[in-house]
């Protein structure tokens, strides 16, 4: 019998830590974060052979409720730290977690790149459309006539981002958005995406009870997306930038090659300095 | 010619073969027996504009451009004057030029160096396929008196790929060249007897010697975006890590580059990234985090003049502020220094394994007159130094990561060590990594991250301490060489001097530089910067003598070995 079998299978509580999450009650990074646990648990996976790569913001403080590995890096460099990690260790499961304003914002360039890149790493971005943790700013993905932020009293007046039309064009092969409302649904995604080789670039609508509480009418507006999985790159743009952004489901699932070096010594360092020889 | 040794400035339009003609110059001159050191300037343009090799070729090691030249070649005159600041001439140099180029520059002329115009185009145009650069070697090569067959045979391993054309036409090349200086009238610069080579040699530019030292310290895993004049470290990198099992990743930015190395290295491989001053810059915020969760990584800063794009292709110290203090918070990190070309190997690997050992970024110093500089050197010795990261057993139970040990540092897991799973953190933490922001926390951890790098024993690689003079000069880097030189110099006449090269430079090593200055009443500090950065953090750091001189210049013009030795004449 192989070492995985003797192994006894995980429950999800296993793979949450003790911690008190200094989320709001209400979040819907709670589940988010249950989620998460049950996609580890459906997927057998042993909890040090699993790491979760933040940046920073409410979401991105998701690492620490986890019982697996994990970094909380900096603000906006999830993605980086998690391509040099998965790309050093390509046996280990990465999963990158965040928030709008970590992703597209201040970490936009890594995301475009990490697209394109096409790394096997699950990218979960709790999108709220705000900066929680500095008390309500406008983000990349909010309205551009919000105007409850000081810092943008009449609205940003910028269009929003459109996360999952960028990660097309940027060359994501794996394209998805869940809802924090239906934590089963997101659960299913997410373990999908996990086992997609390759970058899956995963939108979780996780409303902000504080700063956006109209999102808590997402658990009626929001809504499974009424097609089915493309490979049709330019079918899924069509029918990306004709969404409201409040479908659910796998919408695009692409070919492209996954960029794994090889890890393997073909000579010895002594060998490397016979090129220095006079 | 100074001492034992001859100086050479090849100049011509870039495209021209400058610098092909300087590397088979140089290794010729090893494969006949000699030392050597080239080094390269170059303007902003990538292609065409004008380009100068300096050269310096010895019967013992060289470490540094001399003073002056003893001969420049000058395939054409072109935007020569860019460089009459870095090319000295004086009444003794030969200037080797085509007598079709018109006259030469006014400060050229007024150097008093003896004009030598020989038929170079005309020359070139009468062999088939002919090249100005392979003229040119022809010229140095009789010039200095280099074995023609030695030279050929570097020629013939050059050019081969290209063609037996090409190559017939490059050997005819060399020899013109050097039938013109036998029929000319001017003056030898024989290079003498070489002296025979007890052990094997190499030819390596800094940046090569640096990736070698990483690998050999033990990193598998690099990942960097491209800058002048780092980027040959990474060209040589690329297929040589992915030859030994690592790999290297070209990173969307410096952003990424070290936050990836971070990821790397989390994931248990030691990692590096190699720069110069405006990445630096951009990675600052994360070798911070590197301090605080304990991240071992390397990060390579190439210098070059600043601030801003400033000269990215000459070189400079002034990255030296940043590199010691351009953390925010309290941030103990170690920043160390190549002291010369075939050092920037040895610092490299000793710097990998401080990481490893310590859990904490190094910053290695270099700059673009090391890296992109070529040295024929002897075969530098094996060192034992490799990364080696202190780790918990598989099974551990009650695993903290950051726990408060007696060295300060603690045991660091890496995934796949079943026990071991925490989350590495760039918040402050209490022993466990949870997030804390209570005040004892976070003196504990401060403590922590200080007291590993202050009770380390770094022994005797901090500082290269030669001679036990009155007059001690300190200085890094690059200047080392110039130092060495002039102590030489000064020795010759009598003057005892000492010279304390600091390769450690943080944490500052307030014993050992206080011993090593012992029984010196004056202090010379020689450095390559505008506001002396050097001198300032010597002053932060030490205590000095109140005789205390210093030698600064910021880039481009590199210190040269007479002005040192000037200084310490007149101070002597």
């Amino acid at each position: 019998m192989t070492a995985l079998a003797q192994t006894p299978a995980l429950t999800a509580a296993a793979y949450k830590s003790d911690y008190r999450p200094v989320w709001c009650p209400g979040c819907g990074h709670y589940s988010v974060l249950s989620s998460l646990t049950k996609a580890l648990a459906e997927l057998g996976l042993q909890r040090e052979n699993v790491a979760v790569i933040s940046g920073i913001g409410c979401s991105s403080r998701i690492p620490a409720y986890t019982s697996v590995y994990g970094f909380h890096s900096v603000h906006g460099r999830a993605l980086p730290v998690a391509t040099g990690l998965k790309v050093a260790r390509p046996d280990l499961t990465v999963v990158v977690a965040g928030g709008d304003g970590d992703g597209y914002s201040i970490g936009g360039n890594h995301f475009l790149h990490a697209c394109r890149r096409n790394v096997d790493l699950t990218y979960l971005v709790m999108d709220n459309q705000v900066y929680g943790m500095t008390k309500g700013q406008a983000s990349p993905t909010t309205p551009a006539d919000w105007d409850r932020s000081k810092l943008t009293p009449h609205g940003t007046g910028v269009s929003p981002f459109h996360p999952l039309a960028v990660a097309l064009a940027a060359g994501a092969n794996f394209i998805a958005r869940c809802y924090a409302g239906d934590p089963n649904g997101t659960a299913r995604v997410i373990t999908e995406a996990v086992r997609h080789p390759g970058f899956s670039m995963v939108q979780i609508l996780s409303q902000c009870v504080t700063y956006q509480p109209s999102q808590k009418e997402w658990k009626t507006t929001v809504r499974k997306a009424d097609v089915t999985t493309t490979r049709d790159a330019v079918r899924a743009a069509r029918w990306l930038m004709a969404d409201d952004g409040l479908s659910t489901g796998v919408l695009y699932i692409g070919h492209r090659p996954i960029y794994r070096p090889e890890l393997q010594a073909s000579c010895s360092v002594d060998d490397l300095e016979s090129g220095f020889v006079v | 010619m100074s001492g034992d040794t001859v100086s050479i400035a090849i100049s011509g339009a870039g495209g021209a073969g400058v610098m092909t003609a300087a590397q088979m110059l140089l290794d010729a001159a090893a494969k006949a027996g000699f030392y050597g050191l080239m080094a390269r300037s170059s303007g902003p343009q990538i292609r065409g504009g004008e380009v100068a090799a300096f050269l310096r070729l010895g019967s013992r090691p060289v470490e540094c451009l001399d003073d002056r030249f003893d001969v420049m070649v000058a395939l054409d005159w072109l935007n020569v004057e860019r460089f009459a600041g870095e090319i000295v001439l004086d009444g003794a140099s030969v200037v080797l030029c085509d007598a079709d180029a018109g006259e030469a520059p006014e400060r050229i002329r007024a150097s008093g160096a003896q004009l030598v115009p020989l038929p170079l185009q005309e020359t070139v145009k009468n062999l088939p396929g002919g090249r100005m650069n392979m003229l040119g070697l022809g010229l140095l090569t009789g010039l200095t008196g280099l074995p023609e067959d030695v030279v050929g045979g570097v020629v013939a391993k050059g050019l081969k790929k290209r063609g037996q054309e090409v190559l017939d036409a490059g050997l005819a090349g060399v020899r013109a060249g050097m039938a013109l200086v036998a029929a000319s009238e001017v003056p030898a610069c024989r290079l003498g007897s070489s002296p025979p080579a007890v052990a094997p040699r190499w030819n390596i530019s800094g940046n090569e010697a640096a990736g070698l030292g990483c690998i050999r310290g033990g990193i598998r895993f690099v990942a960097a975006y491209p800058i002048t004049p780092a980027t040959e470290i990474l060209e040589w990198l690329a297929p040589s890590l992915e030859k030994v099992g690592g790999v290297l990743v070209q990173a969307e930015d410096e952003l990424a580059s070290i936050n990836m190395i971070i990821g790397g290295s989390f994931g248990g491989t030691p990692a590096l990234t190699a720069t110069s001053g405006p990445g630096l810059a951009l990675m600052m915020e994360s070798i911070g985090l590197a301090v605080a969760s304990e991240t071992p990584i390397v990060v390579i800063d190439v210098m070059r003049g600043g601030p801003s794009t400033g000269i990215p292709t000459k070189s400079e110290q002034s990255d030296l502020n940043i590199a010691l203090y351009g953390l925010h918070g309290d941030a103990p990190h170690i920043v160390t220094a190549a002291r010369s070309i075939a050092d920037c190997q040895f610092t490299a690997q000793w710097s990998v394994h401080l990481a490893e050992q310590l859990q904490v970024p190094v910053i290695v110093l270099t700059d673009q007159s090391l890296g992109q500089s070529r040295a024929i050197v002897d075969r530098p010795a094996d060192l034992a130094f490799i990364g080696r990261r202190e780790m918990p057993v598989a099974g551990v139970t009650g695993y903290q990561r950051y726990a408060l040990t007696a060295s300060g540092v603690s045991p660091m897991a890496i995934p796949g060590i079943p026990g071991g799973e925490y989350i590495a953190d760039g918040l402050e933490h209490a022993v466990s990594g949870r997030p804390s922001s209570g005040n004892e926390d976070h003196s504990a951890q401060l403590d922590k991250r200080a007291r590993k790098l202050e009770l380390f024993d770094y022994g005797d690689h901090w500082a290269d301490v030669e001679g036990d003079g009155p007059l001690a000069i300190v200085t890094l880097g690059s200047c080392s060489g110039p130092v060495r030189e002039a102590c030489a110099r000064a020795k010759a006449l009598g003057i005892a001097t000492r010279l304390i090269s600091l390769r450690l430079l943080a944490p500052a090593q307030e014993d050992r530089f206080a011993k090593a200055l012992e029984g010196a009443d004056r202090v010379l500090v020689v450095e390559q910067t505008h506001s002396k950065q050097f001198y300032r953090y010597l002053r932060a750091h030490y205590d000095l003598p109140r005789d205390l001189k210093v030698l600064s210049r910021p880039g481009p013009l590199p210190i040269r070995p007479g002005e040192v030795f000037d200084c310490i004449k007149a101070w002597s």
